[in-house]
């Protein structure tokens, strides 16, 4: 570990990092627990309907098997908040790959061999997974994800635009999109009495407790939660999904341990997805680049089972100053599984309909993108009229192209070529949102001059466990390697989880009051200190979630080179390069991890990841790695981030803004506005696939 | 473990996983990565989709990079096999390239890593014999080792997914354990 005058600011390497390069770390699925018995899901085989029979006697004569819990004879629940956690207790299918049934057995072989014995007969009807502009039954939600308000406009944006000199009037679509963190959803589950205890794969253990608690109907007491290793999540864990509660279940009837892996290729259909968004975009100008009107409007999907709204309008109230502004979201309730979070919701496709509409609109006034962007900087953010605790939009533009090499571009499409290669490069902005939940958490000195840190945080590979130690390190004025931090545990101290990228500004923060009280309790004692040490206890609540006359968000400013191949009409990426404002960095190693995998995810969201409701069958068709085309080492070019310090006093105790979600934010508008200036081809529906570009290139090519 | 309420039909084999012999009586249907994670608890190969599509579960069999899970512990009698526990040998320190992956930070959740590591030695053993990869151009001559350039070692890492998208890490501790 090296020793550092200040922890914060420094590469620390991981606290864990020698875990998991050896194949210590432990995850989920890994606690082998005497008599562990295996679970394996049945999916619905109907998009739509009621399970009307479930024949177990097949799977139940095979030996080995432990128990075949179908909805009829599941235990009973309490109701959940979530209703996608309502799994086996009652007969209606609201979607495909609804889990209808759950084998329990010695071995996974023999529950995945007996699942398939399970005969489930349905009463099927008629369903519809097809979103359209025009649904029928699409309507207008006051609220979308994240509380967000579903309409924000001030002006009048129809006049405005019918009245702009220069007009841009776009349609974007994003297809649904899958998390796949490399960990499948997993718990395993035992109970002893009345006492539950779980290792599962999640964002956030506090959150699992109550919930196994409050359905389960017991005091959250009895309920312990260990998600020490979770093998990313990117949302897809951010609550608990039916794993957890399956479970939790087939322990309690079998009276053994029980570890549930839900299997790759059924994960789509239970653990979320990136709901679809088509966008029309209009925007409208004047001859100097000003904007005069901006209306962002999406369609979206929800499932039947419960109202999840992907915020995609959003960020164009953060964005670019405008007098006239409409942003509105429409939402279809369909017979599909139920969408949610995925790395930056809202963020990541509105603001690739939004920097590509941009850059159209740059495009019909033959501006410069970055000037028009600097043109439309606004002094308050649009949506709220509140001051920005700090931007520096414009700065990571700057020094983007700096880097970049920006200025040595011909704006003119077709304007590189490379044998049958076409050749551009594109810029798009990045931004989200910065804030903080409360949050507790205690420090504890001991007697050897160490001290611990005690938090029920989750590191999901963001290097939680490593910043937290450092945040305490520096203020308790110690070094690093004397700092041990627990978390990943329910009998921590409470914590939100990781989501939202709000970890390190809310657990940091209880951190840090933690341990300055922890600080001048040690300046105020004399002597040795007791055997048992030191304690000091945060809590957070009235000053992390207190409301704050600022808007506060990180920005970024992303930059792509491509090249396009002719004949095939394949994209390649050569470069990327972002660069972020984001607060301070407080460990510059793990934060360009963080920046350049959701770079890498942006990427794969430009060119290789989408997935298809088919209207034939009602499910994903792309639902496991192999027709799901996650990026692989191959397709990622130099990928580099930089950043902008910021002094930014109206944040939290660190001066830190999120960084897990930002990175993705802007790569899809960059790329595909990089092939638009390769080809002259502008398409406006990811993902840039060679048959979408093939078919707008000229047949000489 | 698995033969007290085994149902199925199963034999009995013997291999060496990281130097140590195991006998067990293994059902027909278990694949390596499950004799691993179940039967030995050596649960650093990863099971990341079950199905060839991830690499997570890629460990060393008589040193050829494999993916476990496709591997039927059946057809395995008196093979050698290395999984990523055993990377450093006996010794306390580890292996280069798992001190190289901290030096880069080549992870983050750290579910893909043990498989990418395995896949690295693999693949380093393979271009020091000459294998060829899709990249390496055609004119070169066969047999001899082939130099790893960041393409070459890009292409050959791809069987390894990171959704972390620790990628560049990955290619510079590479790099690192070959200069
Ligand atoms: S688990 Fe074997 S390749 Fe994915
Ligand atoms: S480190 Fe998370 S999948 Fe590679």
């Amino acid at each position: 570990m090296p020793h550092t005058d200040t922890a914060l600011g420094a590469p620390a390497e991981r606290l864990e990092g020698r875990q998991k390069v050896t194949g210590a770390a432990r995850y989920a699925a890994e606690y082998p627990l005497p008599g562990r018995a295996h679970a394996w899901p049945v999916p619905a085989a109907v998009a739509r309907g009621r399970v009307a029979e479930v024949d177990t006697s097949a799977a139940r004569a095979l030996p080995g098997v432990l128990a075949v819990l179908t909805p009829g004879d599941a235990p009973r629940l309490a109701e959940p908040e979530d209703a996608t956690l309502a799994v086996l207790q009652e007969p209606r299918v609201p979607h495909r790959g609804w889990c209808v049934a759950l084998v329990v057995a010695e071995t996974p072989e023999t529950a995945r061999a007996a699942a398939r014995l399970v005969r489930v007969r349905y009463d099927s009807e008629p369903y519809d997974v097809e979103l359209t502009e025009d649904h029928p039954d699409a309507h207008e939600p006051d609220v979308a994800n994240a509380g967000l308000p579903g309409r924000v406009e001030h002006g009048d944006p129809e006049g405005a635009f019918a009245a702009a000199p220069t007009r841009v009037d776009v349609a974007y679509r994003v297809p649904p999109l899958h998390n796949h963190p490399m960990e499948p959803h997993a718990t395993t589950a035992h109970w002893d009495d009345d006492r539950l205890t779980v290792y599962t794969s999640s964002q956030g253990g506090t959150t699992a407790r109550s919930v196994l608690a409050q359905m389960f109907e017991l005091p959250e007491d009895h309920v312990t939660v260990v998600s020490e290793h979770v093998g990313g999540g990117f949302g897809s864990k951010g609550t608990p999904r039916p794993d957890l509660v399956l479970a939790a279940m087939a322990a309690l009837r079998t009276a053994r341990p029980v570890t549930l892996a839900y299997p790759r290729r059924y994960l789509p259909t239970v653990v979320g997805h990136r709901a679809p968004t088509l966008h029309r975009l209009r925007l409208g100008a004047a001859p100097d680049g000003r904007l005069t009107a901006v209306v962002h409007e999406v369609t979206t999907h929800t499932s039947r089972v419960k109202e999840f709204v992907e915020q995609a309008a959003v960020p164009a109230r953060v964005m670019y100053a405008t007098p006239n502004l409409r942003t509105v979201h429409r939402v279809v309730a369909l017979d599909v599984p139920s969408p949610s979070w995925m790395r930056a919701p809202g963020e990541s496709p509105g603001m690739y309909a939004l920097e590509s509409a941009v850059d159209e609109l740059a495009e019909a006034l033959g501006m410069d993108p970055i000037r028009l962007r600097i043109r439309n900087e606004p002094v308050h953010e649009p949506g709220t009229g509140k001051p920005f605790s700090s931007r520096h939009l414009v700065q990571c533009l700057r020094e983007g192209a700096r880097r970049f090499g920006w200025d040595e571009r011909d704006p003119r499409p077709r304007s590189r070529r490379e044998g049958p290669w076409l050749l551009g490069t594109g810029v798009a902005a990045a931004t989200y949102p910065s804030s903080a939940v409360p949050a507790t958490a205690t420090a504890r000195a001991l007697p050897d001059g160490t001290f611990t840190v005690r938090i029920n945080a989750t590191d999901i590979g963001t290097g939680a466990r490593t910043v937290l130690a450092q945040i305490a390190a520096d203020t308790l004025g110690t070094a690093l390697d004397r700092v041990r931090t627990e978390i990943g545990h329910s009998d921590l101290p409470p914590a939100w989880l990781a989501g939202g990228s709000t970890g390190t500004a809310s657990w940091g923060w209880a951190v840090h009051d933690a341990c300055a009280d922890l600080a001048a309790r040690l300046a105020a004692h004399t002597g040795p200190l007791p055997a048992e040490g030191l304690d000091a206890h945060a809590d957070t609540a009235g000053k992390a979630d207190a409301e704050v006359p600022y808007a506060r968000h990180a920005f970024g400013a992303h930059f792509a080179e491509v090249a396009v191949d002719t004949v095939t009409g394949e994209t390649r990426v050569r470069r990327l390069l972002g660069v972020f404002a984001a607060g301070h960095i407080l460990n510059p190693r793990t934060a360009r991890s963080q920046f350049t995998g959701g770079m890498i995810m942006g990427l794969g969201m430009a060119l290789t990841e989408s997935s298809t409701l088919d209207p034939a069958f009602g499910d994903f068709t792309e639902c496991d790695l192999a027709s799901y085309h996650v990026p692989a080492n191959a397709d990622v070019p130099a990928v580099e981030a930089h950043w902008i310090e910021e002094d930014d006093t109206h944040l939290n105790p660190m001066g830190a803004k999120g960084i897990g979600e930002i990175g993705i934010v802007g790569t899809a508008a960059a790329i595909g506005n990089a092939v638009h200036h390769a080809t002259g081809v502008r398409c406006r529906e990811l993902p840039l696939t060679p048959d979408r570009i093939l078919a707008g290139l000229p047949a000489a090519g | 473990m698995t033969s007290e309420n085994a149902p199925a039909p199963g034999s009995e084999i013997t291999l060496r996983v990281n130097g140590k012999p195991h006998t067990l009586y293994v059902d027909h249907r278990r694949v390596l990565l499950d004799l691993l994670r179940e039967d030995l608890g050596l649960t650093g190969a990863k099971k990341g989709c079950d199905h060839g599509q991830c690499g997570a579960c890629t460990v060393l069999v008589g040193g050829r990079r494999l993916n476990s899970c496709l591997l039927l512990a059946v057809t395995l009698d008196g093979a050698e096999v290395t999984t990523v526990e055993g990377l450093g040998g006996d010794g306390e320190e580890p292996h280069p390239l798992q001190r190289a992956f901290l030096d880069r930070d080549a992870f983050q959740c750290g579910y893909c890593t043990p498989g990418q590591l395995c896949s690295a030695v693999g693949m380093l053993a393979e271009a020091a014999a000459g294998h060829p990869s899709h990249v390496t151009d055609p004119a070169a001559p066969s047999g001899r080792p082939v130099p790893l350039d960041r393409p070459e070692i890009r292409e050959r890492m791809s069987g390894n997914l990171c959704r972390c998208g620790a990628y560049p890490g990955i290619v510079e501790a590479v790099e690192d354990v070959i200069r």
